[in-house]
Formats: structure tokens, sequence, C-alpha cells
């Protein structure tokens, strides 16, 4: 356990050096990007040069590029990721405000993803060359090939406007959203710790479209890595050893295949969080979601380079530290990996 | 290049060679251990000889015979090589090249002198190259001959393996094992090398096969005086094709002797064990099976001693604490056991007149 | 071979691999039989369908693309005999006589084992599954076998993983998974060809003790002669998907009719004999997609004839009890005999 604990340690000090290159990096390319901050908080209001000048010095921008830099940095390490330019706020406190919604999308998106492609591609590989795996092969490579905003918009149109099932956007309806008081953040979290089953199902109900839109996009990456991996399992000697047993086709898939399968597949999960981030930006702009990744996409617009970048760093710390989760896990599906 | 004056007549010399790997641990890259795969072995293989190199699986021979040709970057050791070509160059006396300290022009004028062939026929040949260009590519490596004349030569080779002039321009893929495995000869030796270092070259072979490879083997060293350092697990194998044997154990080699001086009369207790374990196909034939205990110990915590104490049954308290001098019994027999010379070992029985199996037809 | 105690046979089996083109003959018509509590080598190179005759009768043909398309394997039991070709490979009856009745052992202990369950489960689950056991009597059991295959503390080894074990110690553990039910036919294949020369003096000593203490009959598939005649009691050789020859193990190194079985004992090197050239077989096997229309063999005999090229020949008994499939055994066909002798 120990030398769990000493790895964990180990992965977390080497995203240290990945934040600051990740930073660096971000620093640079919105600087290179047309357009300035300032300007874009005013529009097309008439304000003196010298009223901008100003703001410019408020925030530093009349200095030298390396300068800046060296502020900025110092700032993070000191946990101080600036005022964004646009609310004049800070970084951190939106940034906190935001992230249980991105969490929670990510979360859901994943499992509706998990759950879809694990069990299409397991289906798929053991009726090989049948009509199902070619139906879900099909299906798998459709989820990918759609694009994301354009599936969230049909699912609105379908299921929010013509069969008024669900909700178009947003994380709470009517004046759930006054009355309602979250506690981490986390809605669906919230609403079970303040045992209110009438906000649960509100809360379900607003997330199951963004949530289905983002998983059924990732699925397909998923899926055909799950059949991929379950086929090669299925043609191990261990597997010929499990049936030469006498055991039944259902326990030689369930107990015997499916866990060694399992094994390539959690390394992706950890790299597929990373295109759901993505697939995440899309869609919280289509559903209006309250979330990190929508608050990303309103800040480049404006150029506001402070919560842009302290946005990203927080988005690689997700990911960086779903990876490092999904790493640990190894060892408990696979006996041969010991930290 | 340096040169040293290596004893007459050996054609290689090899001394204290030693490979190390290190064993790193996950994460930050600390040093945990190390595999002694080879550790400090000493040969010398004469012009024309075969010395065959036994040993089961983990006793570092493959390593020592890449080692040899520094196809691995050997940790320590010496490794003397008399480059007929080099001395008509005038590149070196007639005398050893100093393999280790050769810089890199002078390794690859070595590469034409010390060739390889690998044990898989199905991974050692690039599956999109035609028979033609693999076998002619060292020669263009070594901007040896025009076109014409180069593919002159590989004709010449083909023909010399028992391949014809039409395989050239054929892929790998259309080839059965036996016949890859001669594409893989005829590449060794396009470039007329001295020594061939044969690293398991039979044992992807269908026994039926077998035969004819180690056939062709034994005809192109007649044909073309090559040396041989051959590597291979099976004992009949080795038995069959060596003028001498060496027998690996842990890195280390525990006996070296003629070949028939080795069977007849063994005098490290491993070499006993080992050629008692081969299962001889003569239904009638009755050997005492010296059945070793237990399994080959790691070579990262190799035991004290003499490393084969734990499944030796003649072993005395001073195998324990002190390893056994590798030394020579007389006869060009070398051992490295306390008691190599006061045991009497079990010999290979002589089948000869045994009237049983393999010769009535 | 006596027919007294006949525990399997095996007639004219067929077994086909649909390839897209072409369709590969891989068991091409075999027979033999295997009496109770005895050991068949059963002898052949990459290829000559041992192992596909060995999955049929355990009923694993992969299918598609294999599918056993004719002929018998008759498995005679107490309350009589079944044709396990007959019955659906993945259906009840199949499987209570697999894993129970009729075991078998792989070529590769690294990977015959499943990596991420312990040794002690994998074991568990077949008697488990065979057996009238509580989970407790099964463990033991387990501890048991593990104590008689030779693995040194069984009460520790019972709960390692594989990757703990050594190569040997696998195949031990794997034969006992095999023998934890007692059944009366163990199919081994090429079970000691992946472990080094003393590990597998190890494993074949206790394979020759437990078939004692068992009463189990054994196939054991090798291309190892040395290894079958320190086996068998009998031995079938096989090639292109036939029987050449089935004798006794001494009758069949003692005196082989067929030219493939004295080809082969020609071209091993001899541990025992002082050297002398090696006399290998000719040619390469031919791909089984691609069989000659004749003995299989023809291409690469040195005694050929021309009816070789046309017509296959029978299995028939060149002595009592030694049967070869040759035409140089026939009688009749010496009329016609007509070698092509300097080819090649």
């Amino acid at each position: 356990m120990s030398g769990l604990l000493r790895y964990a340690f180990q992965r977390l000090l080497l995203t240290i050096p990945m934040i600051f290159i990740l930073l660096t990096v971000i620093f640079l390319i919105i600087r290179v990007m047309p357009g300035d901050p300032i300007s874009m908080v005013y529009g097309a209001r008439p304000v003196s040069e010298e009223l901008k000048a100003e703001k410019r010095a408020e925030y530093g921008f009349d200095k030298p590029i390396l300068v800046q830099y060296g502020v900025y940095i110092s700032g993070v390490f000191r946990g101080d990721f600036g005022n964004s330019i646009r609310t004049s706020t800070p970084v951190l406190q939106e940034l906190f405000l935001r992230f249980p919604a991105t969490i929670e999308l990510a979360l859901f998106g994943l499992l509706v993803a998990a759950i879809l492609g694990f069990t299409t591609g397991v289906l798929a590989a053991t009726r090989a060359d049948r009509p199902v795996d070619h139906g879900i092969r099909v299906f798998h490579i459709a989820s990918f090939a759609i694009p994301v905003f354009w599936l969230g918009l049909m699912f609105q149109v379908i299921f929010a406007v013509k069969l008024k099932w669900l909700p178009v956007a947003g994380r709470l309806g009517g004046e759930m959203a006054f009355t309602f008081r979250p506690v981490t953040g986390l809605y669906v979290l919230d609403a079970i710790l303040r045992l209110d089953g009438h906000a649960l199902l509100d809360v379900l109900q607003h997330l199951a479209l963004p949530a289905l839109t983002l998983g059924i996009a990732t699925t397909g990456l998923l899926g055909r890595m799950s059949r991929a991996s379950m086929l090669e399992t299925l043609d191990q000697d261990y597997v010929t050893t499990a049936r030469a047993k006498g055991l039944g086709e259902r326990v030689v898939v369930l107990r015997h295949a499916l866990r060694n399968a399992l094994i390539p597949i959690v390394t992706v999960f950890g790299l597929e969080f990373a295109v759901l981030m993505g697939g995440a930006v899309l869609t919280e702009t289509v559903f209006s979601w309250p979330g990190i990744a929508s608050y990303l996409i309103r800040s480049i617009n404006a150029r506001d380079y402070i919560a842009v970048q302290g946005s990203v760093v927080f988005i690689a710390l997700f990911i960086s530290v779903i990876n490092l989760i999904v790493d640990l896990l190894y060892s408990l599906i696979d006996p041969r990996v010991r930290y | 290049m340096i040169r040293v004056a290596g004893e007459e007549g050996a054609l290689l010399e090899v001394t204290g060679l030693t490979k190390h790997f290190p064993v790193r641990q996950k994460g930050f890259r600390r040093l945990r251990g190390l595999v002694r795969a080879v550790d400090g072995i000493d040969l010398r293989i004469q012009e024309r000889e075969t010395l065959g190199l036994v040993g089961e699986s983990g006793c570092g021979k493959t390593t020592a015979g890449r080692a040899v040709l520094r196809l691995v970057e050997p940790t320590a050791g010496r490794i003397l090589f008399r480059s007929r070509r080099m001395a008509a160059d005038g590149v070196a006396e007639a005398r050893a090249v100093d393999v280790l300290s050769a810089s890199r022009r002078e390794m690859k004028m070595l590469r034409r002198d010390m060739q390889i062939i690998f044990q898989d026929p199905y991974s050692s040949l690039n599956p999109r190259m035609t028979v033609g260009s693999i076998v002619g590519e060292p020669l263009i490596v070594h901007r040896m001959g025009r076109a014409l004349e180069r593919a002159d030569r590989v004709r010449e080779v083909l023909a010399a393996v028992g391949l014809t002039p039409e395989h050239m321009r054929r892929y790998p893929h259309e080839f059965s094992g036996g016949q890859r495995q001669r594409i893989g000869i005829a590449r060794a030796l396009v470039l007329e090398p001295q020594l061939i270092v044969c690293d398991e070259p039979v044992s992807a072979l269908d026994v039926s096969i077998q035969a004819q490879v180690l056939n062709l083997l034994e005809d192109l060293q007649r044909e073309f005086g090559l040396t041989y350092l051959f590597i291979a697990h099976n004992l009949s194998v080795v038995k069959h094709i060596s003028n001498r044997v060496a027998v690996m154990y842990l890195g280390r080699i525990v006996e070296l002797a003629s070949t028939e001086r080795l069977f007849a009369e063994p005098k490290h207790p491993y070499t006993e064990a080992l050629v008692s374990a081969v299962p001889v196909p003569e239904p009638d034939y009755m050997v005492e099976r010296m059945i070793l205990q237990g399994d080959v110990p790691s070579p990262v915590t190799p035991p004290s001693g003499c490393h084969f104490h734990p499944r030796c049954r003649y072993a005395v308290e001073v195998c324990r604490s002190e390893a056994p001098v590798y030394r020579d019994v007389g006869h060009d027999h070398f051992v490295a056991c306390h008691r190599g010379d006061e045991l009497s070992l079990q010999p290979i029985r002589d089948g000869d007149r045994s009237g049983g199996g393999g010769t009535a037809s | 071979m006596t027919s007294a105690d006949v525990l399997l046979e095996v007639r004219d089996l067929e077994v086909h691999f649909a390839v897209p083109g072409v369709t590969v003959r891989a068991v091409d018509g075999v027979t033999y039989a295997i009496d109770s509590e005895r050991t068949l080598g059963v002898v052949g190179e990459s290829g000559c369908g041992k192992t596909v005759t060995a999955l049929a009768i355990m009923g694993l043909i992969p299918s598609p693309p294999g599918r056993i398309v004719g002929g018998q394997i008759l498995y005679h039991r107490d309350g009589g005999i079944v044709d396990l070709a007959q019955l659906p490979p993945r259906g009840q009856e199949m499987r209570a006589i697999r894993g129970n009745e009729i075991a078998m052992i792989f070529q590769e202990p690294m990977t015959s084992l499943n990596p991420v369950l312990t040794i002690g489960f994998q074991i568990m689950e077949s008697i488990t599954l065979h057996q009238r056991m509580t989970k407790r009597e099964a463990k033991r059991q387990a501890v048991e076998m593990l104590r008689a295959v030779g693995i040194p503390l069984p009460e520790e080894r019972v709960d390692e993983f594989p990757h703990q074990m050594s190569g040997g110690m696998r195949q031990r553990a794997m034969i006992a998974m095999a023998l934890s039910c007692n059944p009366v036919l163990l199919i081994a294949d090429e079970p000691t060809t992946a472990l080094d020369v003393t590990i597998q003096a190890q494993v074949l000593e206790l394979m020759n003790n437990l078939r004692r203490d068992f009463h189990a009959a054994i196939q054991f598939i090798t291309h190892d002669l040395g290894v079958v005649a320190g086996m068998a009691d009998d031995v079938a050789v096989m090639y292109l998907g036939r029987i050449v020859e089935a004798a006794t193990v001494r009758d069949i190194f003692h005196s082989p009719k067929h030219p493939y079985t004295q080809g082969l004992m020609k071209s091993i090197p001899s541990l025992t004999r002082s050297k002398e050239r090696l006399v290998p077989i000719e040619g390469i096997v031919p791909d089984p997609s691609d069989a000659p229309p004749g003995c299989g063999f023809e291409p690469r005999c040195p005694e050929r004839m021309s009816i070789c090229r046309t017509t296959p020949p029978p299995l028939v008994a060149t002595a009592p009890g030694h049967d070869a499939a040759c035409w140089l055994y026939q009688p009749d066909v010496h009329l016609v005999r007509r070698t092509l002798r300097g080819w090649k």
C-alpha cells in the first residue's frame, strides 16, 4: 500500500512540470491571437484611449511579455489565478463555482459511454461477423462520425421540443432554480443529500440529454476498443482452458474473458477522458450548461487571458487526476501490476 | 585500432565477458538490481571449428552470442578476433583485433567477418523486402561491387543454400520456415564472413526440416571454411554439430570440453543432469534420470558460492560459500566445480549396440 | 492394441476449416483407438492435424471456421457408447463430459492459466462445476491436488496468481486442474514442449507417476520422438491430416514401416550414437489446403510408386497390431511397383 501511495505521489509531482509547460504554451498562444481583451470589454462603446491604457496598465499588459509571464506564474504558485478581465471577479472563484457542473456532466457522460461502449463492444465480439456485430460496428462508426453539437441539437428538437419529455437546457427548471440549495455543486449528489426526490428528478431530467449526447459521442472509440480487446481475449489459451473445463459460454465470457479484456480498455479510458472534455465544451454550449467548458469558450471569445489560463490549468489537472485514478484502478483489475 | 597479440590459431578469444542488465523500478527509475545475464565467461574458438553453447532458457547463452558480436554492448571483458580481411587490407596485422575497443568504422569492417543467424525465421526477415534485396542488402551497406556484380553474388549465395535465382523476386511470406531459414543463412553468408553466430537456428523448425538445415550448415562450413558459435538448448543437435561444447548455467560456463569427452566423461553435475534429462527416442533406453529439483534461480539474485549448489546432489559445504574456479582438468576439459576431479558422473550410454531405434528401416 | 477395453474410438474423423476461398482438410479421415489406462502417443509435425483431432474430441473446434464434417468419436462409458462428434459442442451433455471425464492440458503453461484469477480458484472452479462439493471442500481438494503434482507449500500457493509461478509450476498446476475431477482420459497437447529440458524431465516423471495413481488413459500429443519413446505404450504417427502408422511403441521404434516414420527417425540427431550424417526428408510439408490427391507423403517419399500419386493408401495391418497406410505393404501393388528414383 505504501508503494501505491508513493506511486500516486510521484505521479502528482510529475504533473507539476506538465502544468508548467501547458501554462507557458497557453500563455503564448492566446497572446498571438488577434484582438485584445480591453477592447473586447468595451466593445463598440466610444472609450478614450487613455482609459484603455489605464486599464491595460491595471492588468500589467503594458509591461514586456516576459515580465507578465513571471508575474502570472509566481501568482499561480501562490494560488492566485488573477482576476477575470471580463467580469473582474477572481478566476479561481468562478472556476470553483462552475467546476462541479462540468464534473457532473463528464462523469455521467462517461458512464453512458462506458455502459454503451462495453456492452455493445462485448456483444459484437461474442457474435463476431454475424448481423448483430455488423449493426453494432455501424453504430460505433456513426457515433464518432456525428458531430457532438448536431447530435445535441437533434436531441433537443426531438425529446424537448417535439415530444416535450425533457427540458431543453440548463441544470434546474422553473422555481427549482431559486429554491434548490446546493451543497457540493454536484446537483445529483446534493439532491440525494437533501433527501429531495422532487429535486433529484428535476436534476436528472436536465442532465439526461447532455449526458446522453456527450456519452454517445464518445461511445464509438470505447466500443471499438472493447470489441477488439474482447476478440483478442477470446482467442487466448486460458479461454480455451476455461471451455475445456466444461464451463458454459456465459461463464467463460463473463468470468474469464471480461476482466482480461478490460485491462487494455482501462488505459484508453483515461485518454478517452481528454476526448470527452473536448466534447464537453460543445455539449455545454449547446445545452447552456453552466460549467467550466462554456466559461472557457466565453473567455476565449472575450480574449480574457487570465480566465482562459485558469480554465485550462483546471481542465488539465482534472484530466491528469482522472488518469491517475485510472492507473491505480489498474492494479485492482490486473494482479500482475503492483506499485 | 589496438592490436593485441592473440594466441596463435584461435579465431576468437573471449575473456571475462560480462553483460549486466539493470532492473529498474516503475515511476522514478531507481536501480533495483542487476540481471547478471552473462557473468564472466571465457571462450576460445579455433578457425573452422564449431563450438556449441548449451543451456536452459535464461542461462545467458543468447546474450553471450550477441555480446560477442557487440550487438549488445558488453559490460566488461575482452574479445579478440583474428580478421583475415582486415589483415589483408593492412588495417590490422595478422593478429587479433580487440573488438570492444574498435571504432565505429572498424566495427563496420568487422561486421563483414562476423555474422549471425537468428532463431525465428519469421520475424527476422523484413516482410516488405524481396529475397533478393534481403540477401543483397549487406553488400550495399558495405559498398561492395556494382549492381550487376551484387546480383551475381546473391544468385551464387542462394544457390549455395539450396535456393534458386527465381526466388530473388519473391517475398518471405511465400516461403516455408525451412526455406526462410535458408534465406537467413544466405544473408549471413553473402559477405563471406569467417565467424557465424548461430542462435538456435533450427529450434523453430519442424523435425523433418531441421536435418536439412543442419546438413546445410555442415556443408557450408566445409565449403567456405566457416567457424560457428552454435547456440542451442537441444543437446542432441549440439552434440551432432559441435566439435566442442560449452555448458552454461546462470550466466557462467560450468563446463567446456570436446564433444566426445563432455558426453563420455562429464565433470560437472549440471552437465550430468542435463544430459540425463534428454528424452531419448529409444523405448528401451534405460538411464538413471538425475531429476533436478526446483527451478533455475533468478539471475538477479543468484545463489551464493557455486550458483548450482541448491540443486546439486553432490553439494558439500564449500559449494555454498565459495564460487568454484573455472579451470582445465586436463585434455582441454574445463570445469567450474569444487569436486570436478573426484566425482565420477554418469556418461551418456552408448546406443550403438542397443539394437534399437532410428536406424531400422 | 487389444480391443478388450477400448475407451475411445475415433473413426474416419474429418474436420475441415473454411478459409475464404479454400477448404482446409485439417483432419482427413483419422481412425484410432485408445484403451483404458494406456498412453497413446500421437506424433507429427506442425499442421499434421494432431491438435485439431484432440480439440474435436473435446468439442472445442473453433466454429466458424472449423467443422466436423464426417466420422465418429465413440466414447465408451459405463452407460454405453456416446458419439461425441454428434453432441452439440456447447450442450449440457458435452459439457458434463468435458473437463470431467475427459480433460485436456495445453502446450503453453505461461498463457493457459487465467492471469487475473488465483490458481486455487481456477482448480476449484473445475471441482465445483462437476462435483457436489462446498467451496471449503473444493478448496481442500484443490490443495490436495497441488500437493499431488508436487507443488511445495500448496496451502500458500493455492492463493497465488499464475504470474507468481514458474513455467514448470504452472504446468503442474494445469495438470492438477485437469486431474481434479478424476478423468478417465487426459489429453495432453505438447505439455512439455515449452519447458526447459530439466523441467520437462520433472513434468514427464510426474505424469508417469500420476497416470498410475489416477488410472487415466492419456493421449499424449508431441513432435518429440524422445518424449514418445519414454511416455507412450502405443504410438500413432500423423502426416497431413491422416494417420500413416500405428503400433506399440517398441514396434514403431524397432521396425518402423511407413517411409515417413523411417525418415523421421533418420533425420533426428542422436544423443546416444556416434555422429553420422543426418538423412533429411526431402522437400517440405505441403500446405493442407493444397494436399496431394494420393498419398500425402508421395511428393517427399523415396519409395514412391505411380499408384501413390493417384490413390491414398488405406491404413491396414502389416503385422499383428501394426498398421501402416502405405502401398508398399499391399501385396498386389508390388506387381505394378515402379519407383521413381532419381527424383532430385
